[in-house]
């Protein structure tokens, strides 16, 4: 009943608007491309949301009710599509031909990949894409393929070290760790001092980056196309992973569910920090520890021995090319990535903005989440924008699970993950 | 029907007396004529059934196994969505695919996991599942209730009941290690280590297993006149003599069919593996079906590699079903 009654509204919108242009008759229908009132769009958009339907869901909704109201004649249905389902079912569907949505909310890396694949309507001069210059470049950079937009950046992120304060507080820490000595010993602080663990580590290849980049170290070299995965500065990086575990500053994660494990402990006060980035906090606030949001500390990724860094990653609105509503989600797309959309969706659920004007909206400026994530954006690493990129993460995931479990060390590790990465990226040296 | 069109199809081989067709067929209609003639509406009504089964069957697999031979990915295909126009530039390239999984490691490795998470699940199915089935088919309270509650498993949804093991494996917070903590014992990290995360599938694929083989034994062993055994007894046979000599080559037809059925669905059995585990820690537990299926569905697809990866698997199940077949019928099986 919920869902029908918008869709009702909407019909009755559709009807006063046909009735009240009813006067003027018998004009041709323009084509699409140069609709010269973008109100006057008609159509049904489908969008393929990959939020958490529970926190982050319904902002997106409230949202699209605006979109239906400011164009009566655009009726957008909102799937829901799991995050690390929509890549696969979007290929699936695209390859097919039948069952792709209108849009799709794409994961930076994939962005690259479906346009590779000619799934994506090409944006440039579209309406899609409104001040392209107002956007940050290391999210605009992740549109594009081979010169051409294939999408619009909708919200970014990176990674970011999210504390308990009250357990660094009884630990003896008024301040989170800078470096990854000072991460160690704050841990073992906490694990010694407080009945919480320090550190929870997520097995996943994603969360191995900041300790890279950390080091100086990166997966390929781009420029020159070469796979620089096995260099002695991720080794490094892999060896303080190790020593975080073996000396227990992170207890041993669980490999399996390692995510949500680790994001249990932190919401229950059993574990005092973790990576992770802003797209978790809206869960974190719900869990018991954080009722007073005063106690949730978020810093920029500990420093390895070169600099902090971690990886940009984020989301982009893209638009199937083999859409029948082209037109009317070009305007949902330029919609959903105003200032003013993204504005929104910053200060209820804290993702940050892609565009470097929404970061003077007060109501973006007022939360403190945003504040905090802004500068750490600023020192974010853009990963390599390529098709194969998506296939990178297997192989980092395996060798990081043969480290947790003992049956790798670092450089047998990164020798078997460079090997795997010769079979995905043949012509690279 | 069944029986008539056997013998059609034996009888419509090789067209024979080529010479004086014509006046040997006024006298007297060859073999398949004959056959025709007396059994047209066994084959106007198989007729259908072939041509779907064609349709449903013969196409995808003769497509699988072009697919095969090609270099075919999601790249290469070929196809015109709105304005992106890519042509299809896949070739030709013979056994290829094939050479390079039968060379890899990985394809024999996953091999000898396959047949050792075969073997044991389908052991462990057939020997847990007799036994039940041996003790619900007394006379006792409740059977009826303990019946059902046995199926119960067979009930629940493959994927249910990998999301709900899934759960009582968790390292931290489930349900099996927090017994072990009441206990007093250190949590496993059931799912994190190769070996026990190998333990942890088998036994939720042998839970889910398990009913079919008691209900279909149960079946079985109640097909067995109850007079053999009384006869038995007053020959004074002893319960074990009674279950060698009586319940197993009852039971034979029923577990010939059975053990097949459940070797296949076992060898093939992707959603526990893929829900359970992922196939990890790394790719430890992954059996050839769940490994052929990330081999196609990751980044970009490789439908040529995949099909031989499939070709390869039914090749190996057909192989394996014919010999089984003619093992047991040289035991005089009559199945």
């Amino acid at each position: 009943m919920r869902r029908l009654l918008p869709s009702a509204a909407a019909v009755a919108a559709c009807v006063l608007v046909v009735s009240a242009c009813g006067g003027g008759g018998g004009a041709p229908a323009a084509p699409p491309a140069q609709v010269s009132d973008p109100s006057k769009v008609s159509g049904e958009v489908t969008w393929w949301d990959t939020t958490r339907p529970d926190s982050e869901g319904p902002t997106f909704q409230a949202l699209i009710k605006e979109f239906e109201a400011k164009y009566p004649q655009v009726k957008v249905k909102y799937v829901n599509v799991p995050s690390d389902q929509a890549q696969n079912q979007f290929q699936t569907a695209a390859q097919a031909g039948t069952g792709a949505p209108d849009v799709i909310r794409s994961e930076v890396a994939w962005t690259s990949q479906f346009a590779s694949l000619g799934y994506l309507q090409p944006l440039d001069g579209s309406r899609a894409v409104d001040q392209a210059e107002d956007f940050l470049p290391g999210p605009l950079s992740s549109t594009k393929y081979d010169g051409k937009t294939y999408a619009v950046p909708q919200v970014t992120d990176t990674l970011a070290l999210i504390y308990n304060k009250r357990l660094l507080k009884e630990a003896g820490h008024e301040e989170p760790p800078r470096t990854i000595a000072e991460l160690k010993q704050t841990a073992l602080d906490v694990k010694a001092k407080t009945d919480a663990e320090g550190l929870a580590l997520n097995v996943d290849a994603y969360f191995l980056l900041p300790f890279m980049y950390g080091e100086g170290g990166d997966l390929l070299d781009v420029t020159s196309k070469k796979i620089v995965v096995n260099s002695p500065a991720n080794v490094k990086a892999m060896e303080t992973v190790v020593d975080l575990m073996s000396s227990g500053a992170a207890p041993k994660p669980a490999i399996t569910d390692s995510y949500a494990n680790a994001m249990t402990a932190l919401k229950e006060g059993k574990v005092a920090m973790i990576y992770n980035g802003p797209w978790a906090l809206s869960e974190i606030y719900q869990g018991k520890e954080f009722q007073d949001k005063a106690n949730l500390g978020i810093a920029p990724v500990p420093a390895g021995s070169v600099k902090a860094a971690a990886p940009t990653g984020g989301w982009n609105l893209a638009i199937y090319a083999g859409s029948k509503n082209i037109p009317a989600a070009y305007e949902f797309v330029r919609f959903m990535t105003t200032a003013e959309a993204q504005a929104k969706i910053a200060k209820e659920i804290s993702l940050l903005p892609t565009r470097t004007s929404a970061y003077s909206n007060p109501d973006v400026q007022g939360n403190a989440d945003v504040a905090v994530f802004k500068p750490i954006m600023d020192t974010a690493v853009p990963r390599p924008w390529i098709p194969e990129g998506g296939q990178l993460f297997q192989p980092l995931l395996e060798g990081y699970q043969g480290l947790v479990n003992g049956k790798l060390t670092p450089a047998p590790m990164l020798q078997k993950v460079e090997e795997d990465y010769r079979a995905i990226m043949k012509d690279w040296s | 029907m069944a029986v008539s069109t056997g013998k059609a199809t034996a009888a419509g081989g090789p067209a024979r007396g080529r010479s004086d067709r014509r006046g040997r067929r006024r006298e007297r209609p060859g073999p398949l004529r004959r056959s025709l003639g007396t059994h047209w509406y066994a084959w106007a009504m198989v007729a259908p059934v072939i041509a779907v089964m064609l349709v449903l069957i013969g196409w995808p697999l003769a497509r699988g196994v072009y697919l095969s031979l090609t270099d075919a990915t999601e790249a290469n295909i070929g196809r015109t969505i709105g304005v992106n126009v890519i042509p299809a530039t896949y070739e030709f390239v013979g056994l290829e695919n094939y050479v390079r999984i039968l060379t890899s490691a990985v394809f024999w490795d996953k091999l000898v996991w396959t047949v050792i998470w075969t073997v044991v699940c389908v052991a462990l199915h057939y020997g847990i599942g007799l036994g039940l089935a041996v003790m619900l088919n007394r006379r006792m309270r409740f059977r009826s209730v303990y019946r059902v509650l046995l199926i119960l498993p067979w009930a629940v949804p493959a994927f249910v009941a990998a999301f709900i093991w899934r759960y009582l494996y968790n390292s931290d917070y489930g349900v099996i290690n927090g017994f072990l903590k009441l206990a007093g014992l250190d949590g496993v990290g059931w799912l994190d280590d190769p070996t026990t995360a190998k333990i942890a599938v088998i036994a939720v694929n042998v839970w889910l297993g398990v009913p079919f083989m008691m209900v279909a034994l149960l079946g079985g062993l109640q097909s067995i006149p109850a007079d053999l055994y009384e006869a038995a007894e007053v020959d004074g046979a002893s319960a074990w003599q009674r279950f060698r000599a009586i319940t197993l080559p009852g039971l034979r037809q029923v577990s010939t069919t059975v053990v097949l059925l459940g070797t296949i669905w076992t060898f093939n059995m992707f959603p526990i593996i893929f829900l359970v585990t992922r196939g990890g820690p790394g790719s430890e537990t992954e059996i050839l079906v769940t490994y052929a299926f990330r081999e196609a569905f990751t980044g970009i697809r490789d439908y040529s590699g995949s099909a031989a990866w499939g070709v390869i698997i039914l090749v190996m199940l057909v192989v394996l079903a014919v010999g089984y077949r003619r093992t047991l019928r040289n035991q005089g099986d009559p199945w």
